[in-house]
């Protein structure tokens, strides 16, 4: 793709993006589309890690609901809008600190493990510490912030807060990937050993990708609570952390434009399925199944595979080793 | 914030800790050897536990019956009526009513153990090498098994009694001890030491520990590891439905079972080391007691807890208490 056509297709994206309340009008479908604006920035985060570091986590949705939980409980506490976010932005980099130091013991299998013990441990303190977290009642946030005198009450003004904070994310990710830095941690998933006798330090490398990762799941996560005007443990189960994963692994990892894909189709389908049948937890676990099964290069391209396979063209079935984002976890 | 507790409470928080350690124990222990023996996290380990416990209440109580009416009202899809009525599937009685906990969880652990046995043959397989998407795929299947439980058990608890010989308690050093928990306690001894024996003394226990060290050499000795991968991977799920079966008279069956069981057991293994026997004993018990006894005298706390042996052995020792060397 030429500089030309590249830059003609973000200009047309962006203006698509910034245009959506026009064109969608109706509020219920406005929401839909702050809902896959905020949850790509989730996915854009936890994409750091999946395909950047090689580094699978299942506990994301844990420090998801740290950053919810804290601003939630700051803002019932009286605060106000900065300093309660600032302080769960605060919390989570901490939370993401220990997440980073203890699963980092261990890489691969053993990452995975942890972390999703982790997340549990999360999910189980927002279920049963109730005198903070008010357990399965969940906590309330009665306001949306007004930054800069604009109200962000109506679906349409916040979804142009959630556009902003989106956009910033992902020039964040472009800047990262381009970046040493982002080089490096590339280099840590594809040659550790080699990185290390090169004189990186591989753990701290990987230290700083999990921080920045947590950062903005941090931030999605108050876009969350923002958005729902509330929330419960359920937001830290293991349905969540698997939810943002398979928005990763559907979209394709370690790509910009993946994650957000992902997002919008995971979202779209919880959506149009949760509105037929209440079978969601067993459509996601379908899903799973058939693309790890039949489509292991992701959703977007495996299903054109399949379509193509099915029809007999020029397919062939090679295509499926494109993509395996991490050969790092082979023992 | 800290709760005080008396002796006599204490005792029988000692007896509930040393039963919830013997039902870790058997789930764990199938966790540790199928992670051991594959390198897979069995994500669906919690979900063997949770459906062999619903299987085993079934069992208790009616019976595996298939059939009834689906889709009793009908189904319409984008405001077009496809069925106007349910229809009707004859009541087949599968495996008839038993009367005792031990068989339920012995059938029951037989038919889990043939389900893993169909997800490893079939879909684990054909992943060899790929780790995250045998990960991944255990989990899909995970969420299925949880919705399908919710399903056909609906979202009520079920908790069968204890059977009647084993109702009561016995009176020692002047206090009642609970005997079910007791017996669930002596099964699991049981199995532990049938499992040593199996691992430690055995031709099977010898090409299971060979292909836990070295599979490609295993393999060049002449093991047929592939058959060991599906022998193991159902030996573990039937472990882990018999522990939810004989476990279910204590902690009772409800959705959510099956993602409070599997990150018990991922810290037990984490603690232990896996691939160890021993180590996942021991970590079953420490997980056990701190378990009880926290929830009992730190009540919000008690999930952190849980976390903070598994904080110590992370950083002093990662490979877990027994564990040899990192994987």
């Amino acid at each position: 793709m030429t500089a030309g056509v590249r830059y003609g297709a973000i200009a047309v994206a962006l203006a698509l993006l910034a245009t959506v309340p026009l064109w969608v009008g109706n509020s219920y479908y406005i929401n839909i589309a702050s809902q896959i604006l905020l949850f790509a920035v989730f996915a854009l985060a936890l994409n750091v890690l999946v395909g950047y570091a090689g580094l699978v986590s299942l506990g994301h949705a844990g420090l998801f609901a740290v950053a919810g939980y804290s601003s939630a409980l700051f803002l019932q506490a009286g605060f106000d809008h900065l300093t309660a976010n600032a302080a769960a932005i605060v919390i989570t980099l901490a939370a993401s600190a220990v997440f980073a130091a203890l699963s980092l013991r261990s890489t691969g299998i053993g990452f995975l493990m942890i972390t999703l013990a982790l997340g549990q441990i999360v999910w189980g303190v927002a279920y049963r510490w109730a005198s903070l977290t008010n357990g399965d009642n969940g906590v309330n946030v009665s306001t949306r912030p007004a930054p800069f005198g604009v109200s962000l009450a109506s679906a349409t003004s916040f979804y142009f807060a959630t556009l902003v904070v989106f956009l910033l994310a992902f020039v964040s990710m472009a800047v990262f990937v381009r970046s040493p830095f982002g080089a490096s941690l590339r280099g840590t998933r594809d040659q550790a050993r080699r990185m290390n006798a090169l004189g990186y330090n591989v753990w701290l490398i990987r230290f700083l990708a999990i921080l920045f990762s947590g950062f903005w799941t941090g931030v999605s996560g108050i876009l969350f609570i923002y958005y729902n005007q509330f929330i419960s443990p359920q937001v830290a189960a293991l349905t969540s952390s698997a939810e943002v994963l398979l928005m990763v692994i559907s979209g394709g990892t370690a790509t910009l434009f993946g994650p957000v894909a992902g997002a919008a189709i995971v979202v779209i389908m919880k959506n149009v399925v949760s509105a037929y049948v209440e079978r969601w937890n067993l459509v996601l676990g379908v899903i799973f199944v058939v693309i790890i099964s039949f489509m292991p290069e992701g959703l977007v391209p495996g299903s054109v595979r399949l379509l193509r396979w099915l029809w007999g063209g020029l397919a062939t079935r090679s295509g499926a080793s494109a993509a395996r984002p991490s050969e790092e976890l082979k023992p | 914030m800290m709760t005080q507790i008396t002796s006599a409470q204490a005792a029988i928080l000692a007896i509930n800790s040393l039963a919830l350690g013997g039902l870790l124990f058997l789930l764990s222990s199938g966790f540790s050897l199928i992670f051991g023996l594959m390198r897979i996290p069995n994500l669906m380990h919690g979900s063997f536990f949770m459906l062999g416990a619903y299987l085993g209440v079934s069992l208790l109580d009616t019976g595996i019956v298939i059939g009834g009416t689906l889709l009793p009202n009908g189904l319409s899809l984008f405001g077009l009526t496809i069925l106007e009525h349910g229809f009707t599937i004859p009541r087949i009685t599968l495996v008839p009513q038993v009367p005792n906990i031990f068989l339920a969880a012995l059938i029951s652990g037989t038919i889990v153990a043939v389900i893993g046995g169909v997800i490893e043959r079939f879909l684990l397989r054909r992943l060899e090498g790929q780790v995250l998407p045998q990960v991944l795929l255990t989990l899909g299947f995970a969420f299925i098994i949880a919705d399908v439980c919710l399903m056909v058990w609906t979202g009520d608890p079920w908790q069968p009694s204890a059977p009647p010989e084993l109702r009561g308690a016995v009176q020692a050093f002047g206090m009642f001890f609970p005997l079910y928990r007791l017996a669930i306690l002596a099964v699991a001894i049981v199995i532990a030491i049938a499992l040593w024996i199996m691992v430690d003394w055995t031709r099977l226990g010898a090409m299971i520990r060979a292909g836990v060290d070295d599979p490609p050499i295993a393999r060049v000795v002449g093991i047929k590891v592939s058959q060991l991968f599906t022998l193991i991977f159902c030996l573990g799920a039937a472990l882990a439905a018999f522990a939810g079966v004989i476990g279910a008279p204590y902690l009772s069956v409800y959705p959510g079972l099956d993602f409070e069981m599997l990150p018990l057991a991922l810290i037990v293994v984490i603690l232990g080391g896996t691939g160890s026997l021993l180590g996942t004993l021991v970590g079953s018990f420490i997980i056990g007691f701190l378990y009880n006894f926290g929830q009992a005298m730190f009540r919000d706390l008690a999930y952190v807890i849980l976390f903070l042996p598994m904080l110590l052995v992370l950083v002093l020792r990662p490979q877990g208490l027994f564990g040899r060397n990192v994987a």
